[in-house]
């Protein structure tokens, strides 16, 4: 489909894209889409700032990655290569899923890698390879209101952040580094965006915390139960609540490396052996670890004729 | 203590009025200490208090004294700008040089004004802590509040010295606030009101509800801050053995009006107003 008749938009609907959909292009209709694009060119004009949004009905439940999708949805264009990863991962069921029923609907090229992608939707990860200017991604966001913890009210909520009021955050930091010496929030640890709102960064790891910061892509975060949309754009500060003297640490890998690909510098998961004797450890972003392993491949054939070479 | 002379007063209370309910024309008329009632007989509005205008200045102490009802709690929310009042204005010496009403700020502005310059010591903990946190945390929240980097080992420094300073063990700042007793939790409520050094404390029957003796040492401690700091203080109490202690000035309220105002020993010792007669007839000695 051409991009001309999807902006037409009430004769697009008219149109079916791919084999066996009678469905407008990219499932909702344009007047929903329109409604979530202008709600998410707010939410790019106040970074870190909560935007309520409609939410509608999509064919899958919510929590499982509505917002995210929705975002999707309504801003994939027919050039898009669409790349969708769970915890890292490509291949994982609710990924292969999403991209299947994305692509069903759009007819968009598929891509698991992540430098050829324009849109990657993820769930509970940023890639390990570097985004690049031009790039999306959209994270789906379980919980979006970073101050929950802290306080259950919603409207006390949205006071604090009208009011730039986080003492009842910093307090839980401040109640941990008592407690343990450091702050042990794991998933979902609260950031400063633009130096103004508190935000949600969903739940991933510490380890990716600094790459939100100063992102070439755009950062969009979608919570579809809880309706609300939130962006960083790119080139946005981004950064963890920290004490002057207690900095904010990623996770302890070292020593560590990849059983797969060897890699130090990519988050890692820890699976436990059959023999229940330690653990091993691998990449949890795979297009990184398959990359990384073409590559040491390489170098290791490159090796090998220059030893042939050298005996000759 | 008072010295007036030329200086400008810390805080100025310029004619403020509560009314709860619908209020009618006659709500001001019709209640008062002459007519026995705050309950408007025509809309039933109750007339929290009305008039009320005094000054406060620097190392003074105000007591503010009357009969449960008498509008002298909610006259002291109002100071602390939890309530918007009716009607009146409040200035404080170092908003806009006294100029700006408080009333008429913005929410994020009084909330600053809340933190750094008026500081409130409420009868219950329940009301000014947060039970679900350690006491150092109480303490530590108004440090925390507008920080963008906090330093850690200095709110921790900070959080002991005020533990120190109102004599709490400092082995106990990292225990839950509900297991504190209530003198305890007390002077834990006036360590983080202390916090942030405010210009003015403002006082709710800091000692209501502890028995005699955690009531002596903790009306002590007061004394003895204000006596440190000279900070300027407003304390409400039904109790005139408090008043006595503490204050310089005092009020009296009735039915949300000030019946007798003036110095403390004067008023203890030759009340004019038939209700200052009684009140101090009926004190225990």
């Amino acid at each position: 489909m051409k991009l001309s008749t999807v902006a037409k938009g009430v004769e697009s609907s008219l149109f079916s894209n791919g084999p066996s959909t009678g469905y407008n292009f990219g499932y909702l209709n344009e007047e929903i889409k329109r409604e979530i694009r202008r709600k998410i060119l707010k939410a790019v004009a106040i970074p870190g700032y909560q935007v309520p949004y409609s939410s509608p009905e999509i064919p899958i439940a919510r929590g499982w990655g509505t917002g995210g999708l929705q975002i999707t949805l309504s801003i994939i264009g027919p050039e898009d290569r669409l790349k969708v990863i769970d915890q890292g991962c490509d291949d994982s069921v609710n990924a292969v899923n999403l991209k299947r029923f994305i692509s069903m609907m759009t007819g968009c090229e598929v891509t698991t890698e992540t430098t050829m992608a324009t849109l990657i939707q993820t769930r509970h990860r940023v890639p390990d390879t570097p985004l690049k200017q031009g790039q999306i991604l959209v994270f789906q966001v379980p919980i979006p209101e970073p101050l929950r913890e802290v306080e259950p009210k919603v409207e006390l909520c949205r006071r604090m952040h009208a009011e730039g009021d986080y003492g009842l955050m910093w307090v839980r930091l401040y109640e941990e580094t008592v407690r343990w010496g450091r702050v042990t929030v794991g998933a979902r640890y609260p950031v400063l965006v633009h130096g103004r709102y508190v935000m949600d960064p969903s739940p991933i790891p510490r380890w990716d915390i600094p790459k939100l910061n100063r992102n070439e892509a755009l950062l969009l975060f979608g919570a579809g139960r809880e309706k609300r949309l939130y962006a960083v754009p790119p080139h946005t500060s981004v950064e963890p609540l920290e004490f002057e003297d207690v900095p904010f640490t990623v996770e302890d890998q070292r020593g560590k490396a990849c059983e797969l690909c060897g890699s130090r510098d990519s988050f890692l998961d820890e699976i436990p052996r059959e023999d229940g004797l330690g653990s091993r450890w691998c990449c949890s972003d795979t297009d990184f670890c398959s990359r990384k392993r073409l590559e040491v491949s390489r170098a290791k054939g490159r090796a090998l004729i220059l030893k042939k070479d050298a005996r000759i | 203590m008072a010295s007036r002379g030329q200086c400008s007063p810390v805080l100025r209370v310029d004619n403020v009025g509560k009314i709860y309910g619908p209020g009618c024309p006659y709500c001001v008329e019709l209640t008062g200490p002459e007519h026995g009632r705050n309950v408007c007989p025509k809309c039933l509005s109750i007339v929290a208090f009305h008039g009320i205008s005094f000054e406060l200045f620097e190392t003074e102490v105000l007591g503010i004294v009357g009969e449960s009802g008498s509008g002298k709690s909610s006259l002291l929310r109002c100071l602390h700008l939890d309530e918007d009042p009716c009607s009146g204005s409040l200035y404080h010496k170092e908003v806009d040089n006294g100029r700006r009403d408080l009333f008429t700020c913005s929410w994020q502005q009084k909330r600053t004004i809340r933190t750094r310059l008026l500081a409130v010591v409420y009868q219950s903990p329940h009301l000014g802590l947060r039970m679900g946190l350690t006491a150092g945390a109480n303490v530590a929240e108004p440090l925390l509040v507008n920080h963008h980097r906090p330093n850690f080992g200095a709110i921790r420094a900070r959080v002991m010295d005020l533990f120190n300073r109102v004599e709490l063990p400092t082995d106990r700042a990292d225990c839950p606030i509900r297991s504190f007793s209530g003198g305890m939790q007390q002077r834990v409520q006036i360590a983080r009101a202390l916090a942030c050094n405010p210009s003015v404390l403002l006082l709710d029957e800091p000692t209501s509800g502890l028995d005699v003796s955690v009531q002596a040492s903790v009306l002590d401690l007061i004394r003895r801050i204000q006596w440190d700091t000279g900070l300027p203080v407003v304390i409400v109490s039904h109790d005139l053995g408090v008043i006595r202690l503490l204050t310089t000035r005092t009020l009296v309220m009735r039915f949300g009006r000030v019946v007798e105002a003036g110095l403390t020993d004067q008023i203890l010792s030759d009340p004019q107003h038939p209700y200052t007669q009684q009140l101090v007839a009926s004190a225990l000695t």
